[in-house]
């Protein structure tokens, strides 16, 4: 059972905190943060998502810089309270349309609300945006997405290293629309982050392939919906003979939520389910098969004299020249003795960035595009502090690759129609179904 | 909600106190009261919200507390709500304040709109006052049968608040019948939900004092109530099968149908999104084919996928929460995921704690197939900018080295690391070679001519100086400049660390007795610093030195210089048994923290059905890293928890003693132990470690008892009229020093029942049956067939106690008792007791 749960700001101000069980002391907020601010000069690491401090257990994860926090002084299970602290940032999130301090501030009589359904001395009760829906009656006071997204709007598929991209859509579940009706409209996200370790001749090493279907929707009367995947989808390794070979989509596994029926699953890959309200993802999975990776990565180091040496970074676009990949940043670890680096750009390069690291010398090369097809590449002279010795190629690297490329996605699973059960003849919502690829760890080595 | 009271009764100078504010607001709320204007709800709505704002940030507003009830006489739900959370703040800290707001709740208990009958219900069990309980009975009990499921749902919540307020009032009111029947019938899966929350949290505090509530709480784990469970799985959320599938694990099947009948109807659960449910069906799963060897395994393969996909689906603490337990299922069984090692690459923004994890997994899947490419991969991680990730690859390779058998290729990448002229990787390199050489010294040729062309002064770290040091001295006729190298070393003398010194001491003890002339000066200095050294082991053993030479050189060679045999296995730093209760912890924080619960929770909270004994007390710092000296030939693998706080005991002893040499020692006391098969006659260390001698006589006392089947068998039955106190508490230390200071009143043997000795697959199976009998274990360890046992026990009206050892072997259902008694008086009555508790395990 959940003794307490709280949220905290960067700087460890309490936004939000309720105490469920009274069987641990009030000041555990302030133990907790900290413990975690001072974790790194204890071990130089950060600190891991539970730990113990006399006999309070602390879990807590990371959401949009904020802090979701829960303490207990029983041996309960991590997986559990990991996933429900993740889960009450989804639910206040599809409340509140957008997520972060100001919202929760500005909101805080109906996030308290929130927390007194979701838990109920210590116990969790429903996580489910839906079913809050009849206990929770304030309503959100929307707060004005754009101004207080002074970041670019790929930023917030660079939340964390390993977060989902959340949808683009900050409506709350509750809000209406200015018109006062709602518009009838349901959005389907297939992201795949992938991840690449190339060889230092070039060679995968490993890669694989970790996706999710993405549903959000705002549909009125919860009408069923099917969703037909590739019909050529295999599951796991065993069904990889049986398959049609070549082409086919082979997942090595996957998941759903509570709320798929996969009766027909097996005969035609359709999945149906009544979407519940909010923010919620219909499947997860995983693959290892192999995949043409989106960028090719090319490092050459060249020493010049003792003190000097050059670094020549190429990267290739490997993709049609229709699809276009957003906000790239390639960075490189340099020898730590390093003074300086200067950079060549090639000739007529448009919204590139270069820069030097220097606390932790590392190199920095930013692009905001690159369009399928295309070849950029970077020389940075370096300088060095103490003559070179031993081999540089050890003392740099690995290069690796952040992007984000809309529209695309390398393991070729489709959603191929999204049918919604029929109300009326008039009845059309608008159905958004999109592609994200994303970088989760992308690295080649020198 | 933040403290108010608190912040009030100490106010900040850098806050303004609100005063001003506050009042303001009364005069408000004060107009708005009585007012019946339109609008006047949205008024109301922003004045609470404003009061309720000043609450979170630490302002006192409990003096509003009149105006605000007043207010909340209305049916805007808003406003209701807020009320409600003002009231359920204030009332904790002021009694008074909340005596007022009963007759508010009590009549919304009663309102049309269930919402507001809910949530009135809820503030008023919220309360947490003592002396309001007898309000809360009866809004309570029409709660419990309410019509409306919400109502309901709230309510069981509140008869546990009732319980924590006052135990008696919920008892009496006769709520937990009422509970269990709502349990059994209603068609609200919350209902059901909470009914179970509740219930096992009631009698497990119950059962304690009350048979009958012990029952009840075995009854949550018997046949007919799981399968009701079971079949009612798809109703509940996502949350409630957690809980269900938790109590499901507990439960033990009559037959190998039963267990597969429960392991198809769960498997499609291994698919679901949210990784608390996959994880509390695994280990249903696992607990279920425990006794099915093959089964098991299989239940390994099939797992797998499900757990590898949450790893890389959702957040990085849940993935590392996931990952955790994948951990600890690639420690129990690696070759099950010999062919998965990629997956246990780490990725470069990986957190830390989840690459340590990564790199244990990769060391324990290497095997002769994929050694080559993990160790390929681990040499990548060593140049990685993360320095203590470095480290640990380092680390790891060397760990891969020792468990081969064909390390040809990784001594080269170790000696590629000496050369990497990295200060950390050099001094993690430096102590793995030396860890290897131990273990290969068929190595030392190529080792040694590479270890010989590292200077000394760049190797700062004092474990990896005294791993070169060590190698100096042991490998001195194969270094030309050994001595030369040491005398240097000699002239830092002040510099270096303790455990240098006392390195530096005995390598060039070694290099003397190989070669004499060119050490004798550098000797002369080391023992001369030695013995002016102000740390008092490094004086010790320079003493020492000083008078074996002097006394013998031949001699001082064959204690300084034995022949050494290769190590074989390096001690594990885990016993089996903790592992294996780690494992029994399966989908709790036991894994994560890699302890067994009673090592991280008090008594009180190690949740529902995990039973406990009070071993942890015995076992502080057992995790620690350990290592067995070179000498110590064949660690012991099986050495339990309590073998390694002997160890660890005598070797502080030994310290203390002022001799570091404890392989001989230490030695004959490790071997003496495994050669009985068994490891658990380290249980001695119990008695303390102050008088050895007695101890290790009492050692083979218990032997020869062990053998000794000659005591005539108990009478198993008639009922003692002695009375235990159900609730007794002993330290370890106690129980220590009463031990050793009681004489024995009673040593027979007893039966067990056949049933008996079968049920007893592990000591906790024992333990919980003589805790509902009133008999507290201390301690316990063994495994099939053999197990001891400490217990305790205390007379009901006085403190006195007894004490018993208790050894069992279940291959011949015989228990060999040792009973000490404050009483003696009445120690064959307690006797008599416990043989018929003893014997009646197994029977129900």
């Amino acid at each position: 059972m959940i003794s307490q749960f709280f949220v905290l700001s960067q700087r460890g101000d309490n936004i939000v905190f309720r105490d469920y069980r009274g069987d641990v002391q009030k000041g555990s907020a302030e133990i907790f943060f900290r413990k975690v601010k001072f974790w790194k000069d204890d071990g130089e690491e950060e600190a891991p998502p539970v730990f113990n401090v006399d006999g309070v257990n602390y879990f807590h994860v990371k959401v949009v810089g904020l802090l979701f926090v829960a303490t207990t002084r029983v041996n309960m299970s991590p997986s559990l309270v990991l996933e429900l602290l993740q889960r009450i940032a989804r639910v206040i999130k599809d409340y509140l349309g957008i997520l972060n301090e100001d919202s929760i501030r500005k909101n805080f009589v109906l996030v308290y609300e929130l927390l007194d359904e979701v838990i109920d001395f210590g116990y969790v009760q429903t996580t489910s945006t839906e079913v809050l829906k009849s206990y929770v009656f304030n309503e959100p006071i929307v707060i004005d997405a754009a101004r207080l997204q002074p970041l670019n709007p790929a930023s917030m598929f660079m939340q964390g290293t390993k977060r989902m991209p959340g949808t683009a859509v900050t409506k709350s579940v509750v809000a209406n629309d200015p018109g006062g009706r709602k518009r009838e409209e349901i959005f389907v996200d297939i992201i795949e982050k992938i991840s690449v370790t190339f060889s230092s001749s070039g060679y995968i090493l490993t890669s694989e392939i970790d996706g999710t279907i993405q549903m959000k929707s705002y549909l009125s009367g919860n009408p069923e919906i099917r969703l037909a995947l590739n019909e050529d989808l295999a599951i796991g390794t065993s069904d990889y003979r049986s398959s049609s070979g070549s082409g086919s989509v082979i997942l090595d596994d996957c998941n759903f939520h509570e709320s798929v029926r996969l009766d027909s699953f097996d005969i035609d890959r359709t999945l149906s389910l009544v979407p519940p309200d909010g923010e919620f993802p219909v499947m997860n999975y995983r693959m290892t098969q192999e995949f043409k990776p989106p960028f090719r990565i090319n490092t050459l180091i060249e020493e010049a004299g003792s003190l000097r040496a050059e670094v020549i970074l190429k990267i290739s676009a490997e993709f049609p020249s229709n699809i276009t990949a957003n906000t790239i940043i390639v960075q490189m670890p340099l020898p730590k003795y390093t003074a300086r680096a200067t950079f060549e750009l090639e000739a007529g390069a448009v919204g590139q960035t270069t820069d030097f690291k220097e606390s932790t010398k590392r190199l920095e090369w930013g692009l905001k595009k690159i369009s399928g097809g295309s070849e950029h590449t970077l020389r940075a002279k370096l300088t060095f502090s103490q003559e070179l010795h031993g081999n540089i190629t050890k003392e740099a690297g690995p290069v690796s690759l952040t992007f984000t490329i809309p529209m695309y996605n390398v393991s070729k699973l489709q959603v191929k129609y999204l049918q919604i059960a029929k109300k009326s003849s008039s009845y059309n919502p608008y159905r958004w179904v999109r592609y994200v690829t994303q970088a989760n760890s992308y690295v080649a080595r020198i | 909600m933040a403290p108010p009271a608190q912040s009030s009764r100490y106010p900040s100078p850098s806050q303004p106190s609100g005063k001003g504010e506050v009042s303001d607001l009364r005069l408000q709320l004060r107009q708005l009261a009585g007012s019946r204007a339109p609008g006047v709800d949205d008024s109301k709505r922003e004045l609470f919200k404003k009061v309720i704002s000043y609450m979170t940030i630490g302002i006192d507003v409990s003096s509003l507390f009149g105006e605000m009830v007043m207010c909340s006489v209305t049916p805007d739900i808003v406003l209701k709500k807020m009320c409600y959370l003002y009231v359920g703040n204030y009332a904790k800290v002021n009694p008074d304040l909340a005596l007022l707001t009963i007759n508010f709740l009590q009549r919304d208990c009663k309102d049309q709109d269930p919402m507001i009958r809910g949530l009135a219900l809820r503030s008023l069990s919220s309360l947490r006052v003592a002396n309001l309980v007898e309000y809360l009975v009866g809004p309570l009990g029409s709660g419990l049968k309410d019509n409306n499921a919400y109502v309901r749902t709230v309510a069981v919540m509140g008869a546990v608040k009732l319980y924590h307020i006052s135990a008696s009032t919920c008892i009496d009111a006769d709520f937990p019948a009422t509970l269990k029947h709502l349990m059994l019938n209603d068609s609200d899966s919350q209902v059901v939900v909470n009914c179970l929350f509740a219930l096992q949290e009631i009698w497990n505090s119950e059962s304690s004092k009350s048979e009958e509530a012990t029952r009840e709480k075995e009854g949550l784990i018997s046949k007919p109530f799981i399968y009701y469970l079971l079949n009612r799985l798809r109703e509940f959320n996502e949350w409630g099968q957690c809980l269900v599938l938790e109590l499901v694990a507990k439960y033990v099947p009559s037959d190998t149908n039963e267990n597969f009948d429960i392991m198809n109807l769960l498997e499609d659960r291994l698919q679901h999104a949210n990784g608390a449910v996959v994880l509390a069906t695994i280990k249903v799963f696992l607990q279920l084919t425990l006794s099915m060897a093959d089964v098991h395994q299989e239940v390994y393969e099939r797992i797998k996928a499900p757990l590898l996909t949450l790893v890389s689906s959702g957040s990085p603490e849940q993935s590392y929460a996931v990952l955790s337990h994948l951990h600890l299922l690639v420690m129990r069984a690696p070759y099950i995921f010999a062919s998965d090692y990629k997956h246990f690459y780490c990725q470069y923004n990986e957190p830390s704690y989840v690459k340590k994890l990564k790199l244990e997994m990769l060391t324990a899947v290497a095997n002769e197939s994929n050694t080559y490419e993990i160790v390929t991969e681990l040499c990548e991680y060593a140049a990685n900018v993360d320095v203590p990730i470095a480290r640990e690859s380092i680390r790891a390779v060397g760990k891969i080295a020792l468990q081969q058998y064909d390390v040809n290729a990784i001594v080269d990448r170790l000696l590629q690391f000496l050369e990497m002229e990295k200060d950390y990787v050099t001094a993690e390199a430096l102590v793995l070679v030396k860890d290897l050489l131990r273990k290969y010294p068929q190595w030392s040729h190529d080792c040694i001519a590479v270890v010989g062309n590292i200077s000394s002064k760049n190797v700062q770290e004092p474990k990896a100086k005294a791993a070169l040091i060590w190698m100096l001295g042991e490998y001195a006729q194969d270094m030309d400049d050994a001595p030369y190298i040491l005398e240097s070393l000699v002239e830092n003398w002040e510099e270096d660390a303790p455990e240098v010194r006392l390195h530096l001491l005995t390598a060039i003890m070694k290099c003397f007795f190989r070669r004499p002339p060119e050490t004798q000066k550098a000797l002369g200095i080391a023992l001369a610093a030695g013995v002016a050294d102000f740390h008092q082991d490094v004086h010790d053993r320079a003493l020492f030195y000083y008078r074996l030479l002097q006394y013998d050189v031949s001699s001082a060679e064959r204690v300084v210089n034995p022949p050494k045999q290769a190590v074989s296995v390096f001690a594990d730093t885990q016993s089996n048994e903790i592992k294996d209760r780690i494992f029994d912890e399966f989908n709790s924080l036991s894994v994560v923290y890699q302890k067994p619960s009673y090592m991280f929770t008090d008594k009180d909270h190690r949740g529902p059905f995990e039973f406990s004994d009070e071993i942890g007390n015995l076992t502080v710092g057992v995790e620690s890293e350990h290592e067995v000296p070179a000498t110590s030939v064949d660690a012991n693998e099986t050495s339990d928890l309590l073998l390694s706080t002997t160890e660890k005991e005598e070797t502080r002893a030994m310290v203390a003693n002022g001799s570091d040499y404890t392989a001989p020692l230490y030695d004959s006391s490790s071997r003496a132990l495994p050669s009985q098969g068994q490891s658990e006659l380290a249980i001695t260390s119990l008695l303390g470690t102050s008088d050895p001698g007695p101890q290790a006589s009492m050692a083979i006392d218990d032997l020869l008892m062990g053998l000794d089947l000659t005591a005539p068998p108990a009478p198993a039955s008639a009922p003692p009229s002695l009375k235990l106190n159900a609730r007794a508490a002993l330290d370890a230390g106690s129980f220590q020093r009463k031990w050793r200071e009681l004489p024995v009143a009673i040593s027979q043997e007893c039966e067990l029942s056949s049933q008996g000795a079968a049920a007893l697959t592990s000591a906790q199976a024992l333990l919980q049956h003589m805790q509902g009998n009133s008999i507290q274990c201390i301690a316990s360890g063994g495994q099939s067939p053999n197990f001891k046992f400490f217990f305790f026990a205390q007379k009901a009206e006085e403190p006195s106690v007894f004490l018993v050892e208790c050894k069992i072997n279940t291959s011949t259902a015989k228990a060999q008792l040792n009973i000490k008694a404050e009483d003696q008086s009445t120690s064959h009555e307690f006797s008599a007791l416990f043989q018929s508790a003893l014997s009646r395990f197994g029977m129900s």
